[in-house]
């Protein structure tokens, strides 16, 4: 057998001796001589008309560089995954007319020290009329809502409806044919990732014309093209420098801290910084919305599941960012690996005046995962069955058909639970210890 | 405020800085001293990252003034180990893969070593006792206990 250098060793971190000794360099450790300091100003209320934002009593105060407002961006549009067709534009990088969520970023301070930016932003008038805001999914879904959105409604629009469907069969046929109805609500409320180290940026202006980007984005592509389309600057003017990442979990791809430092710097002619305050990283980075799942299953009494319908709300707050692509992959998955002949899936991402919400750990799938197992704990205790049989017996095998109507290839989920009884030593007969992904013959 | 000069040992040796005095330990450490082993994390005393030792004992030095330094000894991470000299716990912490994204280590080593000088033979419960001031969203703290007890264990 041929001899493996690596594969099977255990091998230390590369970085482990810079991050025991404390070497490792973040974003926060960056420095440059003139460096100034970026403090933003956020809006103070959950939706409203942005009619007036004096900047200038902040301007003029001592030790003040500038302030960057929406009049100073480019091409005022944050739409993270515009180049894959998700739109249309409905997040401003800094807000221009309107408020959409409480804490959405207004105009930055730029000073020489973080304690004088601090205190100039407190000088920013703003004249904002407040209107009603719409701070839950069954408020932005109820008859006659107002419409927050600018096409008119309140959700993501997939292909001319307002929710991403999967269906297979007929589930009202499988409903009538089934020997118990079972339903369940599942609810995951929001919750944010809290690295332990905040978003921070550095931009440096070159002086030919370039900039150097520092960033703890956990996405370096995401962020350079967004910059680029941003500041309408051609790739490579832009130099971006990632690196360690203080934890991310999906809370830094959003490309929500580089844009403003960039034009920062670039209207200052100074390195910028930018670092969040944890305050901020709680309450305007993006988290993770509500998703509230409707289970109704339809199962016969020797535990199959013949019927599957699900009505999903995803709260993705005042924004797309990512919600739309994570809604769909989350409606890709809400059947389950298992073998279901009749699936009814509508999954929707709806748009409320709070804070925008993006990707978490598994974006989309964990809060389906969740809410399909305690399903099928639910179904087996109303069948009196055990919840390890009642998953061996519908768990979908190789070749059969799945919901999003492609046939499964290289499931493990049996094997994956004949590995797991055995760690916990869980006593199955042995019809669950002979059964493989493959054992289905058509 | 009036600028005042604050005088103290770090790490074994005497330094002097200009600062407004309530300026903060780890901003002072940070932009005026170059020690960037000491982390920002919250600025609210929350977190850890930010640890020292003052005389031995775990601060959080976002939230110590400068003045309060005065005549004191500061311990940093610089001052428990360096990467041609390591300190066991550091050892332990690489061995146990105790750090992942590394921006809780600074803060967690200084308050382990902190912990294994008042009691070189703590219990489990003591030793997670003592780490919670720090936080960690990466490892799940286990392999970081593990590592404190591998240095206990072997002394």
């Amino acid at each position: 057998m041929k001899q493996l250098g690596i594969v099977g060793e255990s091998v230390k971190r590369r970085d482990g001796i810079a991050h025991v000794t404390g070497q490792t360099r973040y974003v926060d450790d960056v420095s440059y001589p003139g460096m100034l300091w970026l403090k933003m100003v956020r809006a103070p209320v959950h939706r409203g008309i942005l009619k007036k934002v004096d900047v200038s009593k902040a301007e003029a105060y001592p030790g003040v560089h500038a302030v960057v407002t929406a009049k100073d961006v480019p091409n005022n549009w944050y739409t993270i995954l515009c180049l894959i067709g998700v739109g249309p534009n409905d997040e401003p990088v800094l807000a221009d007319t309107e408020i959409m969520w409480r804490g959405e970023p207004i105009c930055a301070v730029v000073a020489e020290s973080e304690e004088i930016a601090l205190e100039a932003a407190q000088l920013v008038e703003l004249d904002i009329e407040e209107l009603p805001p719409v701070m839950t999914v069954d408020e932005a879904l109820a008859e006659g809502a107002p419409a927050i959105k600018k096409w008119g409604n309140n959700t993501f629009m997939y292909e001319g409806k307002p929710y991403r469907r999967v269906f297979i069969g007929d589930v009202e046929e499988g409903f009538a044919k089934a020997d118990h109805i079972i339903e369940g609500t599942y609810q995951l409320n929001p919750y944010d990732h809290v690295p332990v180290e905040t978003q921070t940026c550095v931009v440096k202006p070159e002086p030919d014309g370039r900039l150097t980007v520092h960033s703890n984005t956990q996405a370096l592509y995401f962020t350079k093209d967004n910059l680029g389309i941003i500041l309408q600057m051609p790739d490579y003017k832009i130099r971006l420098v990632g690196g360690t990442v203080g934890g991310g979990f999906g809370g830094k791809v959003d490309v929500v801290i580089e844009p403003v430092t960039a034009i920062a710097a670039m209207k200052t002619g100074r390195p910028v910084k930018w670092r969040w305050t944890r305050t901020e990283e709680f309450r305007n980075s993006s988290t993770v919305g509500m998703y509230r799942m409707h289970y109704k299953d339809g199962v016969m009494n020797d535990g199959r599941i013949i019927a599957r319908q699900v009505i999903s709300y995803h709260d993705a707050g005042a924004y797309h960012r990512h919600s739309p692509y994570g809604v769909q992959k989350h409606a890709f998955n809400l059947a389950g690996p298992y073998n279901i002949p009749n699936v009814d899936i509508k999954a929707y991402c709806v748009y409320t005046n709070r804070q925008p919400s993006s990707a978490l750990r598994g974006f989309g799938v964990t809060p389906a995962s969740f809410a399909i197992e305690v399903q099928m704990d639910k179904i087996a205790r109303t069948l009196g069955m055990d919840p390890w049989q009642i998953r061996f017996l519908n768990a979908y095998r190789n070749g059969q058909m799945k919901a999003v109507r492609k046939v499964v290839e290289d499931a493990t989920l049996i094997e994956t639970m004949q590995a797991a009884a055995k760690m916990v030593g869980a006593e199955l007969p042995e019809w669950c210890w002979k059964a493989r992904s493959d054992d289905w013959k058509g | 405020m009036e600028l005042v000069t604050i005088s103290f040992k770090l790490n074994g040796r005497p330094v002097a800085v200009v600062a407004s005095p309530l300026e903060n330990l780890r901003d002072v450490l940070r932009e005026k001293l170059q020690v960037l082993t000491v982390k920002a994390g919250c600025g609210q005393g929350g977190c850890g990252s930010c640890t020292v030792l003052m005389n031995g004992e775990p601060v959080v030095s976002c939230l110590t003034p400068i003045v309060n330094a005065q005549g004191q000894e500061i311990t940093t991470l610089e001052g428990i180990g360096t990467f041609n000299n390591l300190h066991p716990l550091q050892q332990a912490f690489y061995d146990n893969f105790a750090a992942q994204c590394g921006y809780c280590s600074s803060g967690m080593i200084t308050v382990a070593k902190a912990l294994l000088d008042h009691n070189p033979h703590p219990s489990r419960e003591q030793i997670i006792d003592a780490l919670a001031g720090n936080v960690c969203r990466c490892t799940g703290y286990v392999p970081i206990i593990q590592a404190i007890e591998q240095v206990t264990d072997s002394k």
